[in-house]
């Protein structure tokens, strides 16, 4: 451990605002990352959701009107 | 060898074994990097002349590092999508640019903010700085280029060219400090030579390239999955794994 107390390991010799900040940047850049990924997920589930209830509707129509003209 | 490419070339089996990686890649980049970022943030000793702001290097360098590997990782699949009309090569463009961007993104600001303490500057226009932030207009160009195009077939051909032009600007990066005059150091660790700094600094600097090797390439399975659900949006597995979730 190259720090004796918590107080030098947030200065950092006076350094601390800049070592900080760069962890800081660390972390924000992955969640930025994590988080655009789980939109994207989200986004391409949905879109399928969508697609597949459309076709759905579609056919289910379409099979009625069979029926209809058939009887 | 054949076969190997030809499966890598399915997005099916592709899918599958990404899923099947992407746990192991996402906890061990999890363990690896906090083991890093602690060994380099309590343990590492201070530099003697920088003091402490140089604990900054267990992120620029691997950021940095990855930024220019996924451009070239890039061209490659461009090459290849271009030449065998592969669409996993596409697949891994649109993946990989993103999240290269980002760690391009990541170096320039803590290179900015590591430049304050150690040259008294932020930012400088000199030939590393200047090339580095090309490389981050690169990545926003291919994101730019492929937000525009609607055509899957023109779009991966488009985004292929430009990556592959681009990366001319990689050597340029990687030898600007010895072909220029400038503020930035050159190579701290080179794979032909010993370091030039004591094991107690690079070897958690080491810890931390691959730590972010791990999280870059759990990102890339998955930002990947998800492109081959949306382009494989016909494709029976798809709509039951849809259905299953």
């Amino acid at each position: 451990m190259q720090f004796d107390s918590f107080q030098a390991l947030i200065s950092m010799g006076g350094h601390g605002f800049y070592v900080w900040v760069s962890y800081g940047a660390f972390i924000l850049v992955i969640l930025a990352l994590i988080l655009a990924t789980v939109i994207q997920r989200r986004q391409v589930i949905s879109h399928h959701r969508r697609l597949m209830r459309s076709e759905a509707h579609r056919q289910g129509s379409g099979g009625k009107k069979h029926d209809a003209s058939g009887s | 060898m054949w076969q190997w490419f030809h499966k890598l070339g399915s997005p099916k089996w592709f899918f599958g074994i990404a899923g099947r990686l992407m746990p192991w890649l996402g906890w061990l980049a999890l363990v690896v990097l906090s083991v890093g970022v602690v060994w380099g943030l309590l343990f590492a000793p201070a530099d003697y002349q920088q003091g402490d702001s140089y604990r900054i290097i267990f992120i620029h360098v691997p950021a940095a590092y990855l930024g220019q590997s996924l451009y070239v990782a890039m061209a490659v699949a461009g090459l290849v999508g271009l030449v065998w009309r592969m669409k996993m090569a596409d697949t891994f463009i649109a993946s990989a640019t993103t999240v290269g961007a980002g760690m391009t993104f990541l170096a320039l600001l803590t290179g900015a903010v590591w430049g304050k303490p150690t040259w008294g500057t932020w930012w400088i226009w000199d030939a590393r700085l200047t090339s580095m932030l090309l490389l981050l207009f690169l990545y926003l160009g291919v994101m730019a280029l492929r937000g525009a195009m609607e055509d899957p077939d023109i779009r991966a051909r488009a985004s292929a060219i430009l990556v592959i032009v681009g990366v001319v600007n990689i050597p340029i990066i990687k030898y600007s400090v010895e072909w220029w005059n400038t503020l930035h150091q050159p190579a701290t660790i080179k794979v032909t030579e010993a370091p030039s700094m004591p094991v107690s600094m690079w070897a958690p600097l080491l810890i931390c390239l691959l730590g972010f090797h791990l999280l870059v390439a759990w990102l890339i399975l998955w930002r990947m999955r998800n492109d081959i659900l949306l382009r494989e949006r016909r494709a029976r597995w798809v709509r039951e794994w849809v259905l299953a979730q």
